[in-house]
């Protein structure tokens, strides 16, 4: 690293990697975000993700195009998804039990599929250098965006839009504020909510994705850290929200980037502890978010999570 | 969970007929027994059907399961060897089991006891570094009591701030779990380090004089008499005690205990206390009899395959006992399945995932197979509505 920017490094740095690695948390807490909507919470995403992110990786390294292995990721996430929800539909079984369950499962399957992808290398996602202007190679880097983070980024409003303009949107917040009403009205909640689960699966892949074929880059076992649920987090300080999901994304891609930032300028004491960072951080906004006598009224009123 | 039989409260026996007493009796008797027996079987079944799924999976990967599953069998129980690297594996099962069990109770669903593992280890090892000379048996107790009470306090803030903020305990353990990794990385690789452990930082050895020893005639360390007890312990404090009752009571019907008069919030915090201190307990067993120091051997994985102990034994912390032995055999065996099939380590991750699954779908079968209560209770139904009408 140059250090030609001096202190101003670090928040260089941690806008860098707020960009940076906030993506897979987009994607993740979209897709999280329409499955709650409906009234179920997928704990499993960080399985999916991390599926999402072997998958992608074989197969642009197979096809040799990163963007065949953005879509196979989406789909595994879909497959999972439907699982899912299929599993959850049964009478008497706790979906955030069977968040679990996958957690262990797409991590054990990614991880038992994924054993001859570490060696290879695939072809990685591009970027666009936003950061062209500049002198300082710093800000070049910190200006290299990724595609995906565009996209998730136009998603967001897509999304928020889609769930309050569209009629499928309305369908979705019905079976999510009152299964009974839903019912009444003919819709089949179950197949909702798996649609939504699958949905939100397909947008989850995509984020593990990002995670093997642009940062960090490679598919390796400890690529996620529990990204995938801290974005479970994630969507209830956003409170449900898609626009809010991407600045509380936002927000922790900055947490994150936080400790290789310092050690980048010299600080390197409590490199461990800064690792800690977005996990304290999301308990901390947990903790504020919260409350033991009300429910927040943004809240799907057939979510169990935030009781 | 506590069951109340339904045979009182049926229409047919308040109507005090005498004549169908009997029969009543001889069918209640018949239902109790497979009530008693329906987990064993439902759980067998479950894990029958993990093994024709895991069984597809190993065929699509070109191998003969029987010949998988018989050198994994072979791997766990088969000579006395392996058998004891079995007990020696489900010790810190059956505490980390007991983290998501014992909360499980109160209807709370923690899974963070990685976390608490590695918490109680760490402090294990702290405080057992600092008795160097104190003697075996003061340092390996207060050693226990650190680990307990260190992870103890972990996750019951996690239940406190479920009780006092309504923070999701599932998550925040979790996230605390992330948040320990850190901590012990940070003081492993700082102030605790030992500056002769070069390439994997780790905390000074405790001394193999001070080791916790293995029990009497056997190769095991006494880890699993620790685990055994706990168990136990759970057991007659949730089924067996008012403790018990209160937090089942809380566990089927929060407001209903909240009604009552019960403390729930001090229930919750105490029971989170006592699931912490169990996995504080398997990280001091882990840091004590296996390692010697701590370090990131620590993060072994054994606080997530207790959470799956503890759903296969469904949240019983008796059942727990002999299910740690069966996963604890499966961990045992993955190292035989890598030399002898070349299949990758995570393979015992994938059947454990699919056991997780399978046994969350099995729950939907509860109460199917009893066949006599269910006519019962549909010709209940019937008398009801009949009732109603008149």
């Amino acid at each position: 690293m140059s250090a030609e920017l001096g202190a101003w490094g670090v928040p260089v740095a941690v806008l860098a990697g707020a960009i940076r690695v906030s993506t897979p948390f987009i994607f993740v807490s979209l897709g999280e975000c329409i499955t709650e909507r409906s009234g179920r919470v997928n704990l499993g995403l960080e399985g999916t993700l991390v599926m999402g992110a072997m998958v992608g990786y074989g197969c642009s390294y197979l096809t040799g195009s990163p963007w065949v292995g953005v879509l196979a990721a989406g789909l595994v996430g879909v497959l999972l998804g439907a699982l899912h929800g299929f599993l959850c539909g049964r009478p008497r079984v706790n979906d955030i039990a069977v968040g679990i369950g996958l957690m262990l499962f797409g991590c054990g399957l990614a991880f038992f599929l994924g054993k001859p992808l570490i060696q290879p290398s695939a072809p990685h996602l591009p970027a666009i250098p936003f950061g062209f202007w500049s002198q300082s190679s710093q800000i070049e880097d910190a200006l290299r965006v990724n595609v995906l983070f565009l996209l998730g980024a136009l998603l967001a409003p897509a999304v928020s839009f889609a769930l309050k303009r569209t009629r499928w949107g309305l369908i979705v917040r019905t079976v999510g504020e009152s299964a009974e009403a839903a019912r009444a009205m003919g819709y089949d909640v179950n197949r909702v909510r798996t649609l939504a689960t699958m949905a939100g699966g397909f947008l989850a892949g995509i984020g593990g994705s990002f995670l093997s074929l642009f940062y960090p880059g490679s598919w390796n076992e400890g690529l996620s850290s529990g990204q995938g649920l801290m974005a479970v987090a994630l969507v209830i300080f956003a409170r449900w929200d898609p626009v809010r999901c991407l600045y509380a994304s936002l927000l922790f891609g900055g947490a994150s980037a936080l400790g290789p930032a310092l050690q980048a300028v010299g600080v390197t004491k409590g490199y461990y502890l800064f690792n800690a960072a977005p996990y304290a951080l999301t308990l901390l906004i947990m903790v504020l978010s919260s409350s033991a006598t009300r429910t927040s009224a943004d809240q799907p009123a057939e979510l169990t999570v935030a009781r | 969970m506590t069951q109340i039989s339904p045979v009182p409260t049926s229409p047919a026996g308040a109507s005090g007929q005498a004549p169908s007493a009997r029969p009543a009796q001889g069918r209640a008797a018949r239902t109790s027994l497979l009530k008693k027996f329906e987990p064993l079987l439902i759980s067998c079944a479950s894990i029958c059907a993990t093994l024709l799924l895991f069984g597809v999976f190993l065929v699509v990967d070109g191998l003969n399961p029987l010949d998988v599953y018989e050198v994994m069998f072979r791997g766990a129980f088969g000579t006395w060897f392996s058998f004891q690297n079995t007990l020696q594996r489900s010790a810190p099962l059956m505490l980390t089991a007991l983290c998501t069990a014992l909360p499980m109770q109160l209807g709370l669903l923690v899974i963070g006891g990685e976390g608490a593992l590695v918490v109680g280890g760490v402090s294990a090892a702290v405080v057992g570094l600092s008795m160097h000379d104190a003697g075996s048996y003061t340092m390996l107790t207060a050693m226990l009591l650190a680990g307990a009470i260190s992870g103890g306090l972990w996750i019951a803030l996690v239940g406190a701030l479920r009780a006092y903020r309504g923070v999701n305990e599932t998550i925040s353990s979790l996230l605390m779990s992330y948040i320990a990794i850190a901590l012990m990385n940070h003081l492993v690789e700082g102030a605790l380090r030992d500056p002769e452990s070069l390439n994997k930082p780790a905390t000074r050895h405790i001394g193999d004089a001070n080791m916790l020893g293995p029990i009497p005639g056997l190769d095991v360390h006494w880890g699993l008499i620790y685990g055994v007890v706990a168990c136990l312990f759970g057991f007659v404090l949730m089924k067996r005690t008012i403790f018990g009752f209160a937090a089942a009571m809380t566990g089927g019907n929060m407001r209903a205990a909240l009604l009552s008069g019960l403390r729930v919030r001090q229930l919750m915090v105490l029971t989170c206390f006592l699931a912490g201190a169990a996995a504080g307990v398997a990280g001091m067993v882990e840091v004590a009899a296996v390692h010697g120091r701590a370090n990131a051997s620590l993060v072994a994985g054994y606080g997530y395959t207790g959470i799956l102990v503890a759903f296969v034994a469904r949240q019983n912390p008796l059942g727990v006992i002999p299910v740690a032995l069966i996963l604890g055999g499966i961990g045992a065996s993955g190292g035989l399945l890598q030399r002898n099939f070349s299949l990758p380590d995570a393979s015992v991750k994938v059947l454990e995932g699919i056991l997780f699954m399978v046994i969350l779908v099995s729950e939907t079968l509860y109460g199917k197979l009893d066949l006599w209560s269910f006519a019962r209770s549909a010709t209940a139904r019937k008398s009801a509505q009949a009732g109603a009408v008149a």
